[in-house]
């Protein structure tokens, strides 16, 4: 056996907090990767595994500093190089391929003027051999128009096309290992397969080590050869792709897979089915921003001609792209955008469009409870004013009794009392997103409306969220409509399926029949292009490219 | 002295660095000097007390005399009620009504931001010392005037801040979330959007008040100003003008005082106390 690309010997790394406290974030952490194999860090958010990452460029965040341990990388110890000889080996034998490439670009540039950047830097090859290279490995990145895209600026390509650059920016300088910080977690799931797929060819050609850092499974499956899963700072286990999915030693392990394991789920039963009138009922509601044409209708015309009905105690799920229009559906129900023509229909009476003109107990009865808990949440707020105000506001409780009903809106959403003396920076993703949904319980509503609510939270979290939701709703029989991405998120708690692409409903259908039963060919596509946890998957994966031209607006 | 900041900060739970410390003590002295200034100053401000004129420090003098010998430590003195007191209030009026009126423009939008921020606007396009000339020139100086005046000027550009800091809190999701609950424009002003502007407001007052602090001392440079026989630390300097070929402390120690404060100001804006998030328990 060749010798490891990648000799990280009991890494540690410290922080200082502001108050001038020091903790260690990275607690003795050991790996190899050997030349041409692809490492997996998994692990939630705070477990340090881009910390780690970011270590074998020999970099620290501010505030933090590789306290002990050995960082070999091809040779050399990154921990002790001097800060230029560092230099010198970042973008030539190892280079970092970033979440974000939009914001990884520099918009003034032309693309291909970055890509060869490194290349120029390290004084690798001429400019025009770089050139050169740059259109192969657009070509071996399944990128259209090799010869030419090169010539284009950031914002004239998509953002699959995007991070595909930047993989080709990573890649120019022919670097014995390659990071990948999250590189598909902001794309939609029909883009992440072919970026995906570009990545896993390039990197066999090249025969290039890559560590792959992400918190999805799925696409750890697709990737990796081997998995380390981490926790705090610490590898739990490590072992291959195979073993980490099928047989995992460490409870860790087993409480990850079993949280991204789709449960099905169970509707709550309804006693009466027959005069029951819906709890929402939307009827040919357009919808847009911007000022009205001669039509009546908005300039930019998000949501067209949008039918559908919500049964009490059933709940709905929404899918699509993002810029499918789904969040503009909850804001027209919410009455945050009234619509431009249509009616929606609460509880058999019809709603105004715009919230300034129903009644206060209208709006009680509806609330919306949005993804990001970050900025969902007044920072500057005690949490126990946060929960108060919807009790002061929608049912006029004062001192004692709004105190009461506090406490046992924590206790509803598992959350200890003591929290609520608490800003909202000092709780967890977790902690923030049940704080958000008890604000939306605390109005006692029929139908709560959740955009997207667990997708920036971690596997483990975001299924005990789900747990908590359908709890929540078997207690205080709630209608849910529930806007996300993430199909097994949708699986775990919907009866029923919208699927959305650009502003239009193309199919409803029963969940169940979701993964076998879809009938229009945009929603097959879709639902076949979420990654699955078998390592198979996306090689034996066949879509077709006729379907995939005809619905990709790339 | 580090000992004295780390003591604060485990006590209040914020961050509090000497730069700051000392610079707010700077803004006390001289606080606590106007408000006690008659009480302490040695000669009444518009006396001719010594035979010399620019007269050095002596232990009877302790800063000097001025160009017609009257004492300068006394003028300078009363002379911080008129540099603290008028920027003081007219910092707090157009800081107080630009800051209303930008988060009621950014809560309300529409016809009424754009009416607002136009008229705002074209106001904000007079020269300052020029505005303050013309006023001053028809209506003549009195210190309700001149309060009045300096706020006239400065309130737009607070407007223009405040405005700008409340329309980006305006788009995030709380707000929305207190919108869609059905909360008047009241309490999504004083309960959502001021809690989170605060900090850049504060900080905008400071800056503010150094501002005035120096327009004041221009008009009153110009002879604008405050009226004789009182005079700002503006006028100060202006009136002993011509002493500084003599090296006189009579138009040293005015510009020292003006320094001392504005920069004390500027360093506690920099210095504000910041709180600590990290929290053992």
């Amino acid at each position: 056996m060749s010798q490891p690309i990648v000799q990280l010997k009991d890494l540690r790394i410290n922080a200082t907090t502001d108050s001038g406290r020091q903790v260690e974030i990275i607690k003795g952490v050991s790996f190899d990767v050997t030349p041409g194999e692809m490492l997996a860090l998994i692990g939630e958010s705070g477990s340090g595994k881009t910390t780690i990452a970011l270590s074998l460029l020999g970099h620290t965040r501010s505030g933090c500093w590789i306290d002990a341990g050995e960082i070999v990388v091809d040779g050399h110890d990154m921990a002790k190089l001097s800060e230029a000889q560092r230099a010198e080996h970042r973008g030539a034998t190892v280079s970092y391929i970033p979440q974000s490439a939009a914001a990884a670009f520099n918009p003034a540039k032309s693309l291909i003027d970055q890509v060869i950047e490194a290349a120029r830097i390290h004084d690798i090859m001429p400019a025009d051999a770089a050139r050169k290279k740059a259109i192969e490995l657009f070509r071996a990145l399944a990128l259209p128009d090799p010869d030419t895209i090169g010539e284009r600026y950031p914002h004239q390509v998509s953002g699959g096309q995007l991070q595909r650059l930047s993989a080709a920016m990573a890649l120019i300088t022919d670097p014995r290992l390659v990071i990948f910080d999250e590189p598909t977690t902001a794309l939609d799931v029909t883009t992440q397969i072919e970026v995906l797929r570009a990545f896993k060819s390039v990197m066999k050609q090249g025969g290039i080590s890559g560590v792959y850092v992400t918190h999805d499974l799925a696409v750890v499956a697709q990737i990796a050869d081997r998995i380390a899963v981490l926790k705090e700072g610490e590898v739990q286990e490590i072992g291959t792709t195979e073993q980490i999915l099928h047989a995992p030693e460490h409870p860790y392990t087993k409480e990850l897979m079993s949280a991204f394991e789709p449960k099905a789920f169970e509707g709550i039963a309804i006693g009466n089915t027959h005069d029951i009138k819906p709890v929402l009922d939307v009827k040919d509601v357009f919808a847009g921003y911007g000022p009205k044409r001669s039509d009546g209708m908005p300039t930019a015309l998000i949501l067209k001609d949008i039918n559908f009905d919500l049964m009490p105690g059933k709940n709905l799920g929404v899918i699509g792209e993002s810029g499918s229009g789904k969040s503009t559906l909850a804001r027209a129900v919410a009455g945050l955008l009234p619509p431009a023509a249509g009616q929606i229909g609460f509880n058999g009476a019809a709603l105004r469009p715009d919230l300034q003109h129903r009644t206060k107990d209208q709006l009680r009865r509806i609330q919306i409870v949005f993804q990001l808990a970050d900025t969902a949440l007044n920072p500057n707020k005690p949490i126990g004013k946060i929960l108060g105000r919807p009790l002061d506001f929608y049912h006029g409780l004062k001192g004692r009794a709004r105190e009461a009903r506090v406490d046992e809106l924590l206790d509803m959403v598992r959350l200890p009392k003591s929290i609520r003396h608490r800003l909202p920076a000092e709780l967890s993703g977790g902690q923030k997103q049940r704080i958000n949904l008890a604000r939306a319980l605390a109005a006692e509503p029929e139908l709560i409306l959740c955009d997207e609510i667990t997708s920036a939270l971690d596997t483990v979290v975001a299924a005990a969220i789900l747990e908590l939701l359908k709890e929540l709703q078997r207690e205080l029989s709630l209608s849910y409509m529930f806007i996300s991405h993430d199909l097994s998120t949708v699986e775990a708690i919907c009866d029923d399926v919208l699927v959305m692409y650009k502003g239009e409903i193309v199919e409803r259908m029963p969940t169940v029949q979701m993964r076998d039963g879809a009938q229009h060919a945009y929603s097959r596509l879709l639902i076949s292009s979420v990654p699955q946890l078998d390592t198979q998957w996306l090689d034996g994966l066949e879509q077709d490219l006729e379907i995939i031209a005809q619905f990709s607006h790339r | 002295m580090t000992g004295l900041t780390t003591t604060i900060a485990r006590k209040s739970g914020y961050h509090i660095n000497l730069m700051g410390l000392c610079s707010a003590a700077v803004i006390l002295f001289w606080a606590i000097i106007a408000l006690i200034a008659p009480m302490i100053t040695p000669y009444p401000v518009g006396e001719i007390v010594d035979w010399d004129y620019f007269g050095p420090s002596s232990s009877a003098f302790w800063l000097g005399s001025d160009y017609l010998g009257r004492d300068v430590f006394s003028r300078i003195l009363m002379g911080a009620r008129f540099t603290v007191g008028i920027s003081l209030v007219a910092v707090t009026l157009a800081c107080f009504i630009g800051v209303t009126l930008g988060m009621i423009a950014a809560v309300i939008g529409g016809v009424f931001d754009q009416v607002l921020s136009r008229f705002l606007d074209a106001f904000n396009s007079i020269p300052s010392k020029l505005f303050g000339l013309v006023v001053v020139a028809a209506v003549g100086s009195s210190i309700p005037v001149l309060i009045l005046t300096l706020t006239a000027i400065y309130a737009p550009g607070s407007y223009r801040f405040a405005r700008a800091l409340a329309v980006n809190i305006n788009t995030m999701d709380f707000v929305t979330v207190a919108r869609a609950r059905g909360e008047g424009a009241i309490y999504l002003i004083w309960e959502e959007i001021l809690p989170n502007i605060l900090g850049p407001v504060l900080a905008d007052f400071g800056l503010r008040f150094v501002f005035i602090v120096l327009l004041l001392s221009g008009l009153s440079f110009l002879g604008l100003g405050v009226l004789p026989p009182n005079a700002d630390w503006g006028a100060l300097v202006k009136e002993n003008i011509s002493g500084l070929p003599f090296a006189a402390p009579a138009v040293i120690y005015p510009s020292i005082a003006i320094a001392s404060l504005t920069i004390s100001v500027n360093m506690m804006i920099d210095n504000l106390p910041k709180k600590i998030r990290d929290r053992e328990n």
